[in-house]
C-alpha cells in the first residue's frame, strides 16, 4: 500500500511515500540514497545489509519498511556522525576488513550487541557475529576489533 | 627507462599540472599483451605512475584495482620510500582506464612481483630529476643535496631547501634520467614496515563507493531476464503484465529483455511479472556424474614435467600406491556482486563497474558498443572482492548497452542467484597418481593424469627420478565444448588448489604405506631449499612430533609453490567420527614471498585465505544438473564463518634475496592437503574427494 512512512534516520526526522511493503534496504539505498547498507543476499543470509532499529540490528533487505514507522533506524552513516564510533576506531586499529564490502554490517551488528551487552566475550562476540559473511576472511580482525571496544568501558557507549 | 610520447591530452586535463613519471613498458612485459585492442599502438603509449603537484601531494596512479587485498597500501608504500616524501602525502587513483597506465588485470599475484619494481623505478626516477631541479634552482651541485620528507636541501646547510611542491610548481615537467638505482632493502623506511590501510576511513564510514553505490540523476536500475539453466534458448516472452507496472519501462535488444525502472526493488518486482518459455538443454552432467564426464570429454593429454622413465621408475619400487582425488566446482561468491553504473553522455560511455581488469573490461564494452577507445572510459574504484571471479564484466556490457538505449544512466547490480549462475567456477578436477617408494623410503614413480584442473603445479617439486605428469583441460579456456556445463575461471590460485591437493594428500598416503613420519618422508624426497626451509620452520613452530599416521592426534602438514613463493603448512583437527563434522583448531603456516613490503598486508592475505582455504576444502562445490546451478543463495552454498576460525600462526621467512613475490593466493593452496592428511591423522579416514564434507568423511571411516 503506497503510504507515507514516518521514522528518525540517524537522528533525523525522515518521511517516505511509497509502498510500505517494500524492502527498508532499497528505499535506503535508492529512495534516501545512502549507499551504505549494502546488497550482499536479498534474502537474510549474509548481513551485510544490516541496520539498527531501536536497539537491534535488523536485516534491511527482508524488512519492509513499514515495520519502521515510528522507530530510530541508523545506518553506517549515522554511526559516528559525531566522530567515529569506539568499534569504528577499533576496525582501523586491527585493519579488520579487506574489501570493506561487509564491513558497514559488521560494525552495525558489533555496535547491536554491544548495545545489549557492552562486555562480551568472545565466544559471545563470535556467536553474534556467526551469520555476517565475510568472504575476504577478516574474521580474526574483526573479533579482535570487538574484543578490544568489549574490554573497555566504551563497548555500551 | 626513456621517455615517452605523450598524445593523451586529456590525461593532463584532468590530473593537472605537475610533474609526471612515464616508465617505459618493458619493465611490465607481463602487463602489456599487444594482442589487446586497447593498446594498438604497443607499449608506448601513456604509462604515468605518478603525480606531483604544486602542493607537493604525490598522486599514484596504477591501472591495478583494489579488491581489500591492499594493493592502495602498498603501491604508495613504495613510491613513498623511493620518493622520500611521507606516505600520507600520496593519493591514490588505481583502475580508471582515462587516468591511470595500462593494466591486464588484478590477478595471479601479480600486483607486487610487477607492480612493486614498476612504482620503485618511478619514484626513483621522479626523485632523482627533482634533485637535478634543485640543484639548477640552488645553484648547487646535485650531489650536494639530499632529499627528505618532500623537500630537498644542502646537506651542509639543511636550511637552503626547496619543496617538491616549489619545484614543479605551475609547469608541466617532462623530463627523464635513465639508470636511476632504487634503494637497498637495508636503506628501506618504509616499505618492509606495516602501513596503516589507505582505504580503512572509507570503508569503517560505509564511504567507500562500490559500483553499485552511484546515484546520478535519472538514472534506471535493470532487471534483466535470465535462463533457467545453462544453454536454454528463449523461446517466447510475454511482458504485457510487467508493462503496465508504473514507472517501468521495458528494453527488449537481441536476446536481452531487460526491465527499468528508478527503483532496483520494482525493476524486480516487474521482471517477476514476465512470462517467459525457454527450450532447455539436453541432458547433461550433475555433481555427481561430472568427473566421469571430464575424463571423457577432456583433451588429450599433454606432459607438463617427464624425467627419467616409469618403466624403470616401477622396477625400482617396493611399493605401489595408486589414487584417484576429486575437485568440485566451487564459486568465487563475493559479497559484493556483479555491479556496474554506465552513463552514456556526449559520446562517450562511462561505466563504474566492479571488475578485477577495467582495461579488459574497456575493450568489451568497446567491442559490444563498436566504440573506439577514446570514446569508452571504465573506473573500478572499489571493488567488494574478486578471487578471480571479476574479470570478465559482464554487467559492465549489459549496463552500457542499456544506458546507451535508453541515453540515460543505467545500473546493474546482480541478485545472488545471477552471481552463482553467472559465475565463472573453478573447474572440477580429476587428479589420477601411480607411484612408487623404494625399500629406502625414496620416491621412484610418479606417473600421473590431471584432468579439468590446470597444468599448474601438476608435476611434482619433489626430487623424483622416474616422473611422467601430463594434464588436460584446465581453467584458462582452450577446453572442448561440453566438457564443463558452465563457464570455467581463474580462481584463487587456479589449478593449484586442485594440484596440491592431490600431491600432497599422496605424500601421505605413501609415507604412512611406508611407515614414515609424513614430515620427514617429505625431507626424504625434497631438494627445494626454499620449501625445505618453510617446512623446518613450519614443523619448529608448530612443535610437530615425528610419527606415523593415523596417530589419533588430528595434525596434518602440506607444503606448495605457488609463483615462486613457498609454503608449507601444518593444521590441528578434531574430527567428530558420529557426525563426521571436522573443526579446524590451529594452523600453523611458514611463507617464503621473499622481500616483505608491508607485513601487516601479508598477514591479512595469508589470514583471509586460511579461511577462504577451509571453505573449498570441508563445504563449498557448486549443485548442478542439466545446465541448472542448483545453488542460487548462501543457505546451501557454505561460505566459512565466525565459528569456523582457527588459531593462526604466521612465519615468514627472511629472504631478502628474492624479489618481493605476490601474495594473495600462495598462502590458500595447502588447505586442501593439510587437512586431508590431518583427518586421516585423526580417524584414519582418506578423503580423496573436496570438499570433506561430513557426508564424505563418516563414507571415508575405517569399518570397524
Amino acid at each position: 500500500m503506497e503510504r507515507t512512512i514516518s521514522f528518525r534516520l540517524n537522528g533525523k526526522p525522515t518521511s517516505v511515500t511509497t509502498d510500505d511493503e517494500r524492502m527498508l534496504l532499497w528505499v535506503l539505498r535508492s529512495d534516501l540514497s545512502l549507499t551504505g547498507s549494502k546488497f550482499g543476499c536479498g534474502e537474510g543470509l549474509c548481513g551485510a545489509c544490516t541496520v539498527i532499529v531501536g536497539q537491534q540490528a535488523v536485516r534491511s533487505c527482508i524488512t519492509p519498511v513499514k515495520d519502521v514507522a515510528g522507530k530510530a533506524v541508523m545506518t553506517i552513516e549515522g554511526l559516528g556522525q559525531s566522530g567515529l564510533h569506539a568499534v569504528q576506531q577499533a576496525f582501523i586499529a586491527h585493519s579488520a576488513f579487506q574489501c570493506g564490502f561487509c564491513t558497514p554490517g559488521m560494525l552495525l551488528t558489533a555496535c547491536a550487541l554491544l548495545l545489549k551487552s557492552p562486555h562480551p566475550t568472545r565466544e559471545q562476540i563470535s556467536a553474534h557475529m556467526e551469520d555476517n559473511l565475510c568472504r575476504c576472511g577478516a574474521h580474526p580482525r574483526i573479533l579482535d576489533a570487538i574484543q578490544e571496544v568489549a574490554a573497555t568501558a566504551k563497548g555500551g557507549e | 627507462m626513456s621517455a615517452l610520447d605523450f598524445t593523451r591530452r586529456d590525461f593532463f586535463g584532468l590530473t593537472g599540472a605537475g610533474l609526471f613519471v612515464f616508465l617505459q613498458g618493458e619493465a611490465l612485459t607481463g602487463q602489456e599483451p599487444a594482442r589487446l585492442p586497447t593498446r594498438p599502438q604497443g607499449p608506448t603509449d601513456l604509462n604515468a605512475f605518478l603525480k606531483i603537484g604544486a602542493d607537493g601531494r604525490v598522486t599514484c596512479l596504477a591501472g591495478k584495482v583494489e579488491l581489500g587485498q591492499g594493493a592502495m597500501t602498498e603501491l604508495p608504500q613504495c613510491l613513498a620510500e623511493e620518493l622520500d616524501v611521507p606516505l600520507a602525502s600520496i593519493d591514490v587513483i588505481l583502475g580508471d582506464t582515462d587516468l591511470c597506465p595500462y593494466d591486464m588485470g588484478t590477478f595471479g599475484s601479480m600486483c607486487t612481483p610487477l607492480l612493486v619494481p614498476a612504482m620503485r623505478r618511478a619514484g626513483a626516477e621522479a626523485r632523482a630529476v627533482l634533485i637535478e631541479m634543485a640543484a639548477e634552482r640552488l645553484h648547487l651541485p646535485a650531489a650536494s643535496l639530499q632529499a627528505k620528507a618532500g623537500s630537498i636541501s644542502e646537506i651542509a646547510k639543511p636550511g637552503n631547501r626547496v619543496t617538491y611542491g616549489q619545484l614543479v610548481e605551475g609547469k608541466r615537467i617532462e623530463r627523464h634520467l635513465a639508470n636511476v638505482p632504487v634503494k637497498t632493502v637495508a636503506q628501506f623506511q618504509v616499505m618492509g614496515r606495516s602501513a596503516a590501510r589507505k582505504d580503512a576511513m572509507d570503508k569503517v564510514t560505509g564511504g567507500a563507493q562500490y559500483a553499485g553505490d552511484l546515484v546520478l540523476p535519472g538514472m534506471l536500475h535493470a532487471a534483466i531476464l535470465r535462463p533457467p539453466a545453462h544453454g536454454a534458448t528463449l523461446k517466447t516472452a510475454d511482458t504485457s503484465a510487467a508493462e503496465k507496472l508504473s514507472g517501468v519501462q521495458v528494453v527488449r535488444e537481441g536476446s536481452m529483455i531487460a526491465m527499468l525502472h528508478q527503483r532496483p526493488d520494482l525493476a524486480r518486482e516487474a521482471l517477476a511479472k514476465v512470462k517467459a518459455a525457454f527450450e532447455m538443454p539436453p541432458e547433461g552432467p550433475d555433481d555427481q556424474s561430472i568427473f566421469e564426464h571430464i575424463v571423457k570429454t577432456a583433451p588429450p593429454l599433454r606432459p607438463t614435467g617427464e624425467s627419467g622413465d616409469v618403466a624403470a621408475g616401477e622396477k625400482a619400487s617396493a611399493t605401489i600406491t595408486e589414487h584417484t582425488y576429486l575437485n568440485s566446482y566451487v564459486a568465487h561468491a563475493p559479497i559484493e556482486t556483479h555491479s556496474a553504473t554506465a552513463q552514456w553522455e556526449a559520446g562517450k560511455m562511462t561505466v563504474w563497474v566492479s571488475s578485477q581488469a577495467p582495461f579488459q573490461v574497456k575493450n568489451a564494452v568497446m567491442a559490444a558498443l563498436a566504440l573506439p577507445a577514446e570514446k569508452v572510459r571504465i573506473i573500478s574504484r572499489y571493488v567488494g572482492g574478486g578471487f578471480g571471479g571479476k574479470t570478465e564484466g559482464d554487467q559492465a556490457v549489459e549496463a552500457a548497452r542499456l544506458s546507451k538505449l535508453t541515453g540515460k544512466p543505467v545500473q546493474v547490480v546482480w541478485n545472488r542467484q545471477e552471481e552463482f549462475f553467472f559465475d565463472r567456477f573453478r573447474p572440477a578436477a580429476v587428479m589420477k597418481i601411480r607411484s612408487g617408494v623404494t625399500t629406502a623410503g625414496k620416491i621412484a614413480l610418479w606417473d600421473a593424469q590431471v584432468y579439468g584442473a590446470g597444468e599448474r603445479e601438476a608435476s611434482p617439486f619433489y626430487e623424483i627420478p622416474h616422473k611422467r605428469s601430463t594434464w588436460a583441460g584446465g581453467w584458462q579456456g582452450g577446453n572442448p565444448p561440453g566438457m564443463n556445463p558452465f563457464a570455467v575461471g581463474a580462481w584463487r590460485a587456479p589449478s593449484v588448489n586442485s594440484n596440491t591437493f592431490a600431491r600432497e594428500s599422496h605424500m601421505d598416503v605413501m609415507a604412512a604405506k611406508a611407515g614414515i613420519d609424513p614430515v620427514q618422508f617429505r625431507l626424504d624426497n625434497l631438494t627445494h631449499a626454499r620449501v625445505r626451509r618453510v617446512l623446518e620452520t613450519a614443523a619448529k613452530q608448530f612443535g610437530w612430533k615425528a610419527g606415523r599416521a593415523p596417530s589419533g592426534r588430528g595434525m596434518g602438514v602440506a607444503c606448495g609453490i605457488y609463483s615462486n613463493a613457498c609454503n608449507a603448512t601444518m593444521v590441528e583437527i578434531a574430527v567428530d567420527r558420529s557426525s563426521g563434522h571436522v573443526q579446524v583448531k590451529r594452523v600453523v603456516m611458514a611463507l617464503d614471498v621473499g622481500v616483505v613490503v608491508n607485513p601487516d598486508g601479508l598477514r591479512q592475505q595469508a589470514e583471509g585465505c586460511i579461511m577462504m582455504g577451509l571453505g573449498y576444502s570441508l563445504t563449498e562445490e557448486i549443485q548442478f544438473r542439466n545446465g541448472q546451478v542448483l545453488d542460487t543463495n548462501f543457505g546451501s552454498y557454505h561460505i566459512p564463518r565466525f565459528s569456523w576460525l582457527p588459531k593462526i600462526e604466521l612465519h615468514f621467512v627472511d629472504n631478502p634475496d628474492t624479489a618481493a613475490l605476490g601474495a594473495g593466493e600462495p598462502p590458500i593452496i595447502t588447505l586442501g592437503g593439510a587437512l586431508a592428511n590431518a583427518i586421516y591423522d585423526a580417524v584414519g579416514a582418506r578423503v580423496l574427494q573436496l570438499p570433506m564434507t561430513p557426508d564424505r568423511v563418516k563414507a571415508a571411516l575405517p569399518k570397524a
